[in-house]
This record gives structure tokens, sequence and C-alpha cells, in this order.
């Protein structure tokens, strides 16, 4: 008897999802699930715990599709301003984790609002440049650079550089999608090269040790080089075909540290090896192509924008998170993508590809 | 005609998407290093990291073999090893070494011995090796600070094997010891590329047959090839590679017959070497005194170090092997073969001896020993009277470099080649050797006296016995031998070292039997040995001497009594039995004994009491242990 109900509602639901979108996104969590059994050393709580987590972000997912653009962008100014008021509550009164105030204790759980800014600020500036669209000036580029720097300033004193810069980067992606003049950009490139002395200076002693870590990881390889030093043996030593799914000897004997979280594309690597990776390359690219592909037809400037930044955003954390694990960046603490264990990241994730399939669905609905 | 604000958007679209463009641009950019890095790692790199995974995944645990025993010719053991806890520590772990160690001074007993040898370990070792703080720990000890590890970091109880000597400082300077491997010992391993065998072994033969024989002693290590890990747990046994024991060694030497020759020492200090002058093999080989080479098995505490090495007694010098001391008259034998043999004198041809000697135009006088002299003496005589003067006068007609040539066919001046380190290779002078150390012309007189083994000549008490033997066996040097025979560690096949001839002497037979049977007669009434000689129940034939003590240098302050006992004359006696068909040849050295005959020779017939007839000297206790290591 419920039948035309479910069905009705399964139609519903299904009607804002990108299938090709969502089609990758689950072959990705996929072999999430399977790398993460293996780094767990098989532990059938973590993967419970896994599949916990992927069933509650694609609830996220498909309740943020259906979400019409125009509520996502009427959310942009409340949720930033929510997010620099808990930013200013952690420089107050966060909790000291590791040598640096990122948590803010609510009660029984602690948030990190810093993740809440990767969203907030994109969806603000993308907000304030939708009302600005026909009268789109210099000054407004200035106002966005304050609402950038905001933020960022924020999350850098806390101090967390790496988030900090991510944070920056998704606000850079707005402006610059937004036509942030090649002029400026150029300008703003030559400053930052500039100010990378200087930026050293002023770095604290674990950034700068960190980088130090990167050019050298053999000068203190028990302590801050370990990390990097293990996660390399394991991709160099998984070769071109890998040693093979639950085989890999620097994920199963422990010497990967973090493998289920930050370093799972060690584990990855060792166990599937140069072809696997260039699998898990060509799903990463797929998934921006699809996402670009979307902000090429959007309808609005608040959806191309978001469009094209939820895209380039997630690819510079792949970027990033890839980089740090194979040796070539310093070590920040970013999840990779759809592939690290973590409930938080996953759902930070699907709302932005939910935003990103809405922004899809509804250009549909808008035209027909 | 558009609206400018269209036209406016239209421009900001087409703009939009040159920057979508842009942003494909950069992913792919991105995109290429990220798969640039991987393809260097994982095809470039790829061996270079799997070989860094395998080892992070392998670790070689050795498996040490049981060192070899070392046993006498009866089997009876001379060194063996035992198992026993020990208390150790790593450093590294340990945090607060101070307050540590007042801990475990009250669980267990920590004697200031064991804090003292510690400390001194402690400064030899690194940091994350672990340094033992006590061995040999007893059952309760074990048990208590098993129970309390878990408030002791870097504490370890560790079962091990120990050396044991059981015979104690007899055998000090023959067996040796081992000790543990310190820096000097690690560089050597290194450079003779044979540091992987000892992974896992803490100590190596530092002296002695230990020493020499250390190759065949310490045996093959294994290894346990175990996956691990990060923090180092063993997963599981990938292979197994067992230790090979190393090879048990068998000694010429008789212990009962040591102990006989230690016994009838006494207290004297000096040396003994009995030699089988048939094999060359060692039976005896006494250095006295010794000491206690248990001491060193685990470090030596410091104080017992010091109080050892600055004895007046230097108890640890190897007397047979490192004491030089003047032949004196125990050369007269080798002398008197050389007079016949060269053609320089007859059996029959006899000196007047008026007590003394003088050269030709000067009026300087060799004095004999007995004011007077020995009247009519011919070579016999002078071999048992022991005459100066006959051998001043001889030698003279010899020549310095003529008796070098001839002495050196004992064995004098050069190494006896006896499997031992260390060993002196004496003084055998001649004209070149003067020139050369001193750059000096060689003087007649001095020819006279190096006749009676005075002078430059200077021997060891393994080359006079080694000498001893060649005249016994008439005229083969063989090789002196400590070890006879070695069991392989794995197949227990018992491989002999056969007797190595080093050269041969073609001696003739009838001058042989002139020497030797002078010798005989010095046991004899008349003889110089005679109380020695008294009432064998065999022949023994020998020659007494007596060397002049020179220049001792002793400590100023030390007791006037004994420093005078110091300058008293070395007593020496060479000898070997039967005469007829000789079994053992032995040279004896006392130092400050006084007189060969009176103190030396009974000495060497106690010797050859027990080994030609089996008779124990009064006073000294059977050995308390009888057991084999036979298999």
């Amino acid at each position: 008897m419920n039948q035309p109900v479910i069905r009705r509602l399964a139609k519903q639901l299904t009607l804002h999802l990108d299938g090709l979108l969502l089609a990758l996104l689950i072959a990705l969590l996929v072999l999430s699930t399977a790398v993460v059994f293996s780094a767990s050393g098989q532990s059938g709580v973590r993967l419970g715990g896994h599949l916990t987590n992927i069933a509650l972000a694609v609830v996220v997912l498909v309740v943020v599709a259906n979400i019409p653009p125009h509520i996502l962008a009427k959310a942009g100014p409340p949720l930033y301003v929510v997010g620099v008021v808990l930013l200013i509550g952690v420089a107050l009164f966060g909790e000291i984790r590791n040598g640096s105030r990122r948590w803010l204790p609510l009660g029984i759980v602690s948030i990190q609002p810093s993740e809440i800014m990767k969203i907030a600020l994109p969806l603000m500036l993308a907000w304030f440049f939708h009302q600005r669209e026909a009268t789109l000036k210099l000054r407004d580029f200035g106002i966005a650079a304050l609402i950038v720097a905001i933020p960022f300033m924020l999350v850098l004193r806390q101090p967390d550089l790496g988030t900090s810069l991510l944070i920056a980067a998704s606000g850079f992606y707005v402006l610059f999608f937004a036509g942030l003049s090649w002029r400026i950009i150029a300008g703003l490139g030559a400053l930052g090269a500039v100010s990378l002395p200087l930026a050293w200076g002023l770095m604290h002693d674990y950034q700068r040790q960190r980088v130090m870590t990167l050019l050298d990881p053999s000068a203190d390889p028990l302590g801050a080089g370990y990390h990097i030093i293990q996660s390399t043996i394991a991709i160099g030593s998984g070769g071109m075909f890998g040693k093979g799914w639950l085989s890999g000897t620097q994920n199963q004997l422990d010497f990967i540290p973090e493998r289920t979280t930050d370093f799972i594309f060690a584990v990855y690597s060792e166990e599937f090896g140069l072809l696997g990776n260039i699998v898990l390359m060509l799903l990463y690219l797929a998934v921006v192509a699809r996402g670009l592909k979307i902000a090429e037809h959007a309808p609005s400037m608040f959806a191309r924008l978001m469009a094209g930044t939820i895209s380039l955003n997630f690819f510079t954390h792949v970027f990033v998170n890839m980089g740090m694990v194979s040796g070539i960046l310093p070590v920040v603490g970013v999840p990779l993508p759809f592939m690290s264990y973590g409930g938080t990241a996953l759902v930070t994730l699907m709302i932005g590809f939910g935003m990103l399939m809405s922004l899809a669905t509804h250009r549909k609905l808008l035209k027909t | 005609m558009p609206s400018p604000e269209i036209k406016n958007l239209h421009i900001e679209l087409s703009q939009y998407l040159t920057r979508l463009q842009v942003g494909v641009g950069f992913v792919l950019v991105l995109g290429l290093i990220l798969v640039s890095r991987l393809i260097y790692l994982q095809v470039f790199k790829h061996d270079h990291y799997q070989s860094l995974a395998e080892s992070n995944r392998i670790a070689l645990v050795p498996a040490i073999p049981n060192r070899g025993l070392i046993v006498d010719r009866n089997g009876r053991i001379l060194a063996d090893n035992f198992s026993a806890y020990t208390l150790e520590i790593t450093v590294s772990k340990a945090g607060d070494l101070d307050a540590l160690l007042d801990q475990i001074s009250g669980l267990i007993e920590i004697t200031p011995k064991n804090l003292r040898r510690f400390k001194r370990l402690l400064e030899e070792s690194h940091e994350f090796e672990t340094v033992p703080l006590k061995s040999k720990l007893t059952d309760e000890e074990v048990a208590i600070l098993a129970a309390n590890r878990y408030r002791l970091p870097g504490v370890e109880v560790k079962a091990r094997l120990f050396r044991n000597y059981p015979a104690g400082e007899g055998l000090s300077h023959v067996v040796g010891y081992i000790g543990r491997i310190n820096d000097a010992d690690l560089k050597k391993l290194k450079e003779e590329g044979r540091v992987t065998n000892y992974k896992g072994s803490t100590h190596i033969g530092k002296v002695g047959i230990e020493q020499t024989y250390e190759n065949l002693l310490h045996g093959r290590t294994g290894f346990d090839q175990m996956e691990t890990d990060s923090s180092g747990r063993a997963v599981r046994v990938l292979s197994h590679v067992s230790p090979v024991a190393g090879n048990d060694l068998v000694l010429h030497l008789d212990m009962e017959l040591q102990r006989v020759a230690e016994h009838v020492f006494g207290d004297y200090r000096g040396g003994l070497v009995a030699i089988d002058p048939n094999t060359g093999g060692v039976l005896a080989m006494v250095s006295k005194p010794g000491f206690d080479p248990n001491l060193f098995v685990d470090g030596i505490d410091p104080a017992t170090w010091k109080e050892l090495n600055e004895s007046l007694d230097k108890p640890m010098v190897n007397r047979p092997l490192r004491g030089i001391y003047p032949p004196g008259s125990t050369i007269k034998p080798f002398m008197a073969l050389a007079a016949l043999e060269l053609g320089l004198r007859k059996s029959q041809d006899a000196i007047a001896d008026p007590g003394f000697y003088s050269l030709p135009n000067s009026r300087h006088r060799y004095r004999d020993w007995k004011a007077g002299g020995h009247g009519i003496v011919d070579l016999h005589k002078s071999v048992v009277v022991s005459c100066d003067t006959y051998y001043y006068r001889l030698a003279v007609d010899m020549g310095i470099d003529r008796m070098h040539g001839f002495l050196s066919k004992f064995g004098f001046g050069v190494k006896s080649g006896l499997d031992m380190q260390g060993e002196s290779s004496g003084l055998l002078p001649s004209k070149e050797w003067k020139q050369k150390r001193w750059n000096k012309p060689w003087y007649l007189g001095e020819t006279v006296i190096a006749g009676i083994g005075q002078g430059y000549h200077l021997t060891t008490p393994m080359q006079l016995a080694a000498a001893t033997a060649t005249l016994a066996n008439g005229g083969t040097f063989y090789r002196p031998q400590l070890v006879k025979s070695m069991k392989d560690g794995a197949t227990r096949q018992e491989t002999v070292i056969s007797p190595e001839v080093a050269w041969k002497n073609d001696f003739h037979p009838e001058y042989l039997q002139r020497v030797r049977d002078a010798m005989v007669d010095v046991l004899k009434p008349g003889g110089t040995a005679v109380g020695a000689g008294a009432g064998a129940q065999y022949t023994i034939a020998g020659k007494t001497g007596t060397a002049q003590v020179v220049g001792i240098k002793q400590g100023q302050n030390y007791d006037e009594r004994r420093v005078a006992e110091r300058h008293r004359d070395h007593a020496l006696f060479v000898a070997f039995a039967p005469a007829e068909s000789p079994r053992i040849a032995l040279a004896v050295m006392v130092e400050n004994g006084g007189h060969g005959g009176s103190t030396a020779a009974p000495i060497a017939r106690a010797v050859f009491d027990y080994y030609l007839l089996g008779k124990r000297p009064a006073g000294i206790p059977v050995s308390e242990e009888h057991e084999s290591a036979g298999d």
C-alpha cells in the first residue's frame, strides 16, 4: 500500500542527485572501505565505523542536494558570522592540543571551527559576489579580500598554517572565478614570493621544523622525519603493481603512522602500486571534471562561483594530502578526500558535493 | 543592440569560462606533479624503497654459538661454559641512573665491587648497549627482579653463558681468558671481516689459547630472521639458521703434570716448560705466579686490576713465553756439540783449568765459578762439572758468528712458533746484530762470556725447552704446540693437529751420544745436579745453569730484604728423560732461585717422576675433580 509513497519519496530524493558524480563518489568510497579495512589491521570495528560514517555522509549529501541554491546562498552570511565568532571563541577559550589552540569545547563535544570555515567562507564570498553581480567593481574585491583575511588570520594565529592556507585558497578560488584581474593575481604572487623570507621569520618552530623535515627527512629519522620516511618507503616499495590488498608490510606491521587517516594514501600506494594510484588519480580527475562541467553550465553567478570553487577546493585537498604523504609538501593535517577514515571530514566533503549536485540539478529544473 | 549590463554579463561569462579552463589547466598541472612524483618513487626508486621496507620488516636476531671447550690430553676440563642469569642495564632507557642503582640496591645486594666494575664497563660501552651490573644471580634475586621489573626501566635479567676456568690460577697463562669485546677488538674484527659472526657475541679471547684459537673456539653465529612490527615485536620467524658451536680443543698438556710442576715450584717465581721431544707437544707450561682468569670474564674491577698489574711479582707476565733470561750454563751442552760438530774439539781434548781464562795479550781474568779450577778437563767433564774456563776458550776458538750459526739450529734467537700470540724471540747475538743494533763492533771479551751463556744472549724458557727437546730427539726441531687436536662443534669429528717439523739438523750420532752421556753424568755423583738424580729409576740427562741477575730496576722504597732476594741469581735446569729414548724434555727457570742444581733440578725430577712413573710428590692433594669432558 505504501509502494507508491516510497517510490515517490525515492524519486523526490534522487531527483537532485547527479548520477555520474554519485557513481564516482561511490567508486571512491568502495576503494576507501577496502583500504580502511586493510589499514586498520582488518578491524571489524573500524570497518563498521567507516560504513556508519559513509551512511551518515550520504544522508547529508542527499539532504544538501535537495536544498535549492538560493537558500544555500542565503545561508552564507550567517554561517560565516557564526564561523568567525567561533574562531574568536577559540582564540579566547580554546583548548590547547599539541601546542596549538584549534578546538572549542562546547559542553560534551569539542568542535574545530576552522573546518566550518572551509565551507562558510566560499559560501559567504559567492553570496557576496552574487549580490554585486551587475555592478562588480575593484572595491568589491577589496571587501572580499577582507572577508578572506579575517578567518585566515584567526586560523593562522591558532597556529594552523596548513588550514589557514587552505581556507585562503578556497577564498581565492571564489575571487578568481569572480574575475579578479590577472594583474592583481600576479601582484599577489610576487608579494607572496617576496614575503617568503619574512614568513619564515614569523613561523613557529614546529612549522619551520616541518619545512626542514620536508627538505631533509633523514635529519631526524625517529622524530619529525619519521612519518615522511615511512610513508615514502611504503609508496616506493609498492612499485608498479603494489604488494596486494592486506599485504603491505609497511602497513600491516604498523610502520606507517596515522595510517587510517591522514596517511592512508601510503597504505593504498603500498598495496595497489602505481597502477592503483593512476586509477585513483583518474577517479579524482573525473570528479573534478564533472564538477567543472557543472560549473560551466551553472545558471547563476552564485552557482558558477560555488561549483568552480568546490571542484578546485576538492582537488587542492587531494593534492596537499598526496603531496604531503609522498614527501613533496610539508606535513599538514589534511585527510585524503573520500579515502581517509573520519566522519567530520567526510560529512564536510559531502556538504560540498551536495551543494554541487543541488547547483547541477536545480539548474535543470530552472530550464524546464 | 544589447544593453550595457547584458553585454557586461556576457563578457563576464566568457571570462568565467576562460577561468574554468585555467582551473582545468591548474588541476592537470598539479595532477601531473603528483603522478611524476609517484612514478619517481614507485618505478625509479622502487628497488631502493623495497630494500628499505624489507630492512624495516626483517630483523636478524643472532643466535650465539656455544664456545668450544678446552680440555687437557686426558679430557680434563680447563675451560667450559655455564649458564647464569645476569642483571644488565641499558643506560639510554634507564633515565636517572643513580636513582635506579639505589632502587636496585634496595632489592638485591649490590656490592661496591659490582658498582666499580659497572662504572668501568659503562665508560667503555655505548649508551644503547646493555651493561652487566651483577652476574650469576641467585634464583631468589631473579625472582625479586622479575617481580619489580615494571619499576626498573632499562633493567633486564638475561640468561647468559659464562666461561669458567676450573684450573684457576695454574693455567691462567696457557688457557688465558675471554673478556668483553672492546673497541680495539671490534676494530680488529672489522678489519678481518669477521664482525658479522660476532653479532650478539659479547666476549672474545683476550690472551692465551682463548685468544690464539679464537676463530676455532667461537663457532658460527646463527640467525633467526624475524618479521617485526614497528615497535620491534616479533610477528613471526621467517627463517632460522642454527648456530654452530665452536671447536673443542684438546691440549697436549697434562693437567696433573701441570699441578705437580706448580706444586714443586712452591713459592718461587719463574717458569717451566715441558715438551714431548717426539712431537713438540707442550706437556706442561708453568708461569709463577699466575692470576685467576675467572676475574676477567665479567670485567675485572679496577682495584684488582691495579693490584695485579703493579705487583712486583708480575703475575700478568707469561714467563715461559715472554720472560727472557740469560741461558747461563745450560748453553754448555749445545756448545759442546758445536765443538764436536764444527771440528774444534775432539772429545778427548783436555785443558788444564787454572780457574780462569785470559785472552792473549790481556791480563784480565775471566773466572771459573770454582776458584782454583777443575784440574784437567775434557769435553765430558766440562759438562758434568760445568767448567767455565773450557767454554771461555772454546767460544774464542769458535767465534761469535759460528756460535750464532750453530745455536740457531736449536731455535735460539727466533720465536719457537708456539701456537700462542705474544711470544718473545729472545736474543742470539752476532757481529751483524751488534752493528745494527748498537752500531758498535763486536769485542772479543763478549765472545768469551757468550761461551757460558752470559752477556747478550737471552732466551725464553720456551726456547730453552724446545732446544733441549731438539737435543733429546737428535736434532729435529718440532714447532712447540699446545693444541693436540680439535673436535668440530657440529660433526664432533676430531682433527688431530699433526706434529710440525720446523727443520731437521743432521748431527753426528756419536757426537750427540757424547753430549748426552755427559748430561747423564750431571745427575750422577760428581755432577752439578747429583742431588736431583739420586735414586732415579730411569736415566736423566740434564744441565744446570745459573744466570746472573743484571740491573733489575726496583722500586726505591721497596723492602730491603726482598730487594736483596731479587738480586739473587736465577736458577736454571734443562733436562730430558729417559736419556736413551726421551719422552719428555724440559726447561726450568727459577727466578732468584740461586743454584740450578739445588733449586731448579729437583723441580724437574718431580715432573719426570710423575710423568714417567706416575709418582706424586708428597703433599700434593689428589685432584678432587676427575670428571672427563670426553663424549
